[in-house]
């Protein structure tokens, strides 16, 4: 697997740093929050509830499949078109009054967020939800530098004043009951009393007035971006609660830091975004609030628009061709909502800001696999394919985790040498400057190079070279399974076997081994493949079969075709169902109308 | 019609009689099946493991035995491995820069079909009962497998099949499509997270009250039995063609199901070694 030179000579790639690191293996945090029950119990029916209503209502778009390739095809546009395109999104953000600045990493984007806060002379600021400011870290670090920010959307305030972390993009408090809610609130919000009960609506009505004081009486926001049109210079944030909207348009001064990927070409684009998002994100056909600006209009809004433009990471992803549609990724949730690996683990145990599928492949790519705090999240998942099943823009989010165990094994073996001391460097550097941010002694990092791993082969490369050995012949599998017989002996007196040692121990602590069988099939076909007529007799006695009308053999097995027609799509298939009745109902209601030939309907889908 | 069986190893060496129950259906059609000798794994182990340099060989294997094979399709008992087939061996080949051998891979894997898919699709199986003869008479459920179900897109070829089994009553699993949480070598690296994804789909089963799971895929079937015995649950599983297999006049048993090796009706030669059960 290549990767892409992107010709800047001198210019080291700058991987991610900030809150994009799993500080233990993902197994063993795993562990720790699966004895969680109360969090187990929350997420399931969070996401269980959120599943069917997404389902129901992209169950009835028959495009939506055909939106799906839209809005992939747009964002490989982007990626394709980056440079330019960004150059474009500047120009024209300049020209309508907004400052661009450019952060390379996220040290560099607080630093700047910091002296802009600091320039207008405020100790508080506002927020808008946004995975970006927490990507970087922005809020630890305004603590940190005397500036308090309050969040203002309902489930970021929640994790907030509860100080605990997001475990989800969208919902980052989808782990805490209503119960925990009420708890929190009447801990930490100033006069909330005994009336303060756990219903929904008493608790929202709450964090409001909590949040006008705030919102009256701050005089700088900040927020993310959900989109930046290239064409137009305008900004959007889409969102539920109307937070955003107070934010982007009550304060003097607006900051918006935006991950470079999420720009798009063209305002019409957002057509197709619009529609996409909110159905795979909230399960609703538009979402309440969609804000767009761009640049400052007097009289109307923020005075002053800041946009700071976040690599972090990016680029070095977009120079992966196997691994860079990961940037296509518009933070809907989906695929957190499906993935049974998030549902029983939670967001917290992927130690980054991006949980669940999306982030099982995007901190590791942001912050190169060879970073060793994320070499384990690619091994997060069961590669049961639901997450890309779902995904609205198509990223394949299976292929990339096989891809970024590949790159972990060949890091592991010495093949990736150079991108992995690049890589290595990057964390120890980043968590340098975050000690020296937060005023302590940087702990003594060790030189890249010594983090070269020593070359031994682990249990795992010994149990693949083996495997690989015997399953490459059939002669070898057949020698290998006359053990069988002997392991049958071993087993048979204890039913199977409950304990195996080192690493396939993980097999044992969940399951036990059956008592295998007295031969495999080959060995036995040997002897007995030829008859035929014996066993046909045996199983049908004198039964007659009625006889199948089948012998067409097909141009291509579904095996033949998994690239073209319905990888990892179940409900692709559904949704090419339901086109092809409508088109068929079309079809039969107006035979004689021109207006449903093929030719016509895809004009309209293009247009 | 010359069908060539592509076992699988998992089903090879641990559930021999399930690539016996794919040939019994396929010869009572009136078919000949072959085994090529030369076969080994789909490489999906490699594969998903990360080792994709180290898949090569298995796939070389793989190809040259089904390219060097004479017949007219290939099947598999497991939609994971076929899907393999198509949608792993051509990217390991390529990665490897070897493009002959992903356009062996992609040809083998055009004429290699899931047990389901060939019955329904070319052998246009749609009554197992009076086509095939299957008889089993007992109310069992159905996990449809990851890969079968979103790569493959088999959509409702087993449960068709299975419903149309003299005697079968099949009951909706809760959750189907959840995975079961194997996951090859996810169920040894990430055990805990795989022992809670196997703990909901046991409760799923039971709560069908059949204690009886089919499926299509022997891998996930050792996963979830095995799970099943640890946690003392009752549930079993078995897969789809042993239940076409069985007939009325040679019937599986319910008392059959845990012993993995051939039936012994069909075990006519009796190996060596170990003795037969
Ligand atoms: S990867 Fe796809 S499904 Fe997951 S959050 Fe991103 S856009 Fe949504």
């Amino acid at each position: 697997m290549t990767t892409v030179d992107l010709g800047m000579p001198g210019t080291r790639i700058a991987y991610g740093s900030g809150n994009l690191y799993e500080e233990t293996p993902f197994p063993e945090h795993a562990r720790a929050e699966l004895k969680n029950t109360q969090m187990r119990a929350n997420i399931g029916h969070a996401t269980h509830t959120i599943r069917g209503k997404r389902a129901r209502v992209v169950g009835e778009l028959p495009d939506w499949q055909d939106l799906r390739d839209a809005g992939s095809a747009i964002k490989q546009e982007v990626g394709a078109r980056l440079p330019e395109l960004l150059e474009q999104f500047e120009a024209n953000v300049t020209a309508r009054g907004g400052v661009v600045h450019w952060a390379r990493d996220a040290a560099e984007a607080n630093r700047i967020v910091t002296d802009l806060v600091r320039a207008k002379g405020v100790e508080e600021v506002i927020k808008v939800k946004s995975m970006a400011t927490q990507e970087i870290g922005l809020n630890e670090h305004l603590e940190g530098q005397g500036i308090k920010a309050h969040e203002t959307d309902l489930a970021e305030l929640i994790v907030q004043l509860g100080e605990d972390k997001p475990s989800h993009i969208l919902v980052p408090a989808i782990h805490k009951n209503r119960d925990e809610i009420r708890e929190i609130f009447s801990r930490r919000m100033p006069g909330t009393g005994k009336e303060l009960t756990n219903e929904p609506a008493v608790l929202a009505e709450a964090a409001r007035s909590y949040l006008r004081e705030k919102f009256l009486d701050t005089t700088v926001a900040i927020s993310g971006a959900n989109f930046g049109i290239a064409e137009t210079g305008t900004l959007t944030v889409v969102e539920s609660e109307g937070n955003g909207r107070m934010c982007l348009t009550l304060p003097k001064t607006l900051i918006t830091v935006m991950g470079v990927e999420k720009l798009l070409p063209r305002f019409s684009d957002l057509e197709v975004f619009t529609q996409l998002l909110p159905r795979s994100s909230t399960g609703e056909r538009m979402n309440p609030y969609t804000s767009m600006w761009t640049g400052v209009t007097e009289g109307d809004g923020p005075e002053e628009f800041h946009l700071i433009l976040l690599d972090n990471g990016r680029s070095a992803v977009l120079g992966d061709p196997a691994g860079r549609s990961a940037l296509h990724c518009i933070r809907c949730s989906a695929c957190l909502n499906v993935c049974p690996v998030y549902e029983h683990a939670g967001g917290h145990a992927y130690g980054s800001t991006y949980p669940g599928p999306i982030g099982a492949i995007l901190s590791p790519q942001l912050t190169g696999v060879a970073a060793e705090q994320n070499n384990s999240l690619p091994y997060a998942s069961s590669l049961c394919g639901r997450c890309y099943e779902v995904c609205p823009v198509k990223i394949d989010i299976p292929s990339i985790l096989v891809h970024l165990r590949d790159e972990d094994i060949r890091t592991k073996h010495g093949q990736r040498d150079q991108a992995a001391t690049q890589q290595r460097s990057t964390v120890i550097e980043a968590r340098q400057a975050e000690a020296e941010a937060a005023g302590v002694t940087p702990e003594p990092a060790g030189h890249p190079a010594e983090a070269k791993k020593k070359k031994v082969p682990s249990e795992m490369d010994l149990l693949m070279k083996a495997a690989g050995t015997v399953m490459s012949s059939g002669t070898r599998m057949g020698l290998a399974e006359r053990a069988l017989p002997l392991g049958r002996g071993a087993l048979k007196p204890f039913g199977g076997a409950k304990w195996l040692p080192g690493m396939v121990g993980g097999w044992t602590q969940e399951r036990d081994i059956p008592v295998p069988p007295n031969q495999s099939f080959r060995n036995w076909w040997k002897n007995n493949g030829e008859n035929t007529q014996q066993r046909v007799a045996e199983d049908l006695g004198d039964t007659q079969l009625a006889v199948s009308a089948g012998g067409e053999v097909p141009a291509s097995s579904l095996a033949g075709e998994i690239h073209q027609h319905a990888a990892w799509g179940a409900e692709a298939q559904a949704v090419a169902k339901l086109r092809a009745e409508r088109d068929q109902a079309e079809g039969a209601t107006t035979k004689d109308s021109p207006a449903t030939s093929t030719g016509e309907r895809e004009g309209e889908q293009n247009a | 019609m010359r069908i060539a069986l592509f076992a699988t190893c998992i089903v090879d060496a641990m559930y021999p009689k399930v690539a016996l129950a794919t040939v019994r259906v396929l010869e009572r059609l009136g078919h000949e099946v072959v085994f090529p000798a030369g076969q080994g794994c789909c490489s999906q182990m490699h594969v998903n493991s990360g080792y994709i340099e180290g898949a090569l060989p298995v796939v070389r294997n793989h190809v040259e035995a089904f390219t060097s094979a004479d017949y007219d399709v290939a099947v598999a008992p497991s939609g994971s491995c076929v899907a393999s087939l198509g949608h792993q061996q051509p990217m390991v080949a390529r990665a490897c820069g070897d493009e002959d051998l992903a356009r062996g891979a992609e040809e083998v894997a055009a004429r290699t079909y899931e047990l389901s898919e060939l019955l329904v699709d070319v052998l246009g199986v749609d009554n197992a009962a009076e086509q095939l003869g299957s008889h089993f008479p007992h109310r069992i459920t159905y996990h449809p497998s990851c890969h079968g179900l979103r790569l493959l897109g088999l959509g409702d070829r087993p449960t068709r099949l299975l419903e149309s089994v003299d005697g079968l009553e099949l009951v909706e699993l809760p959750d189907a499509q959840e995975c079961c949480g194997f996951g090859g070598t996810f169920s040894f690296k990430n055990p805990d997270v795989s022992g809670a994804m196997v703990d909901a789909k046991i409760k799923n089963i039971e709560s069908t009250g059949t204690g009886l799971c089919a499926g299509g895929d022997s891998s996930c079937q050792l996963h979830m039995s095995g799970a099943a015995r640890r946690r003392g649950s009752q549930v079993r599983t078995i897969h789809l063609a042993e239940i076409l297999a069985s007939t009325r006049a040679n019937p599986l048993e319910l008392d059959e199901i845990a012993d993995l090796s051939i039936p012994r009706v069909h075990a006519t030669v009796t190996p060596s070694a170990g003795g037969a059960r």
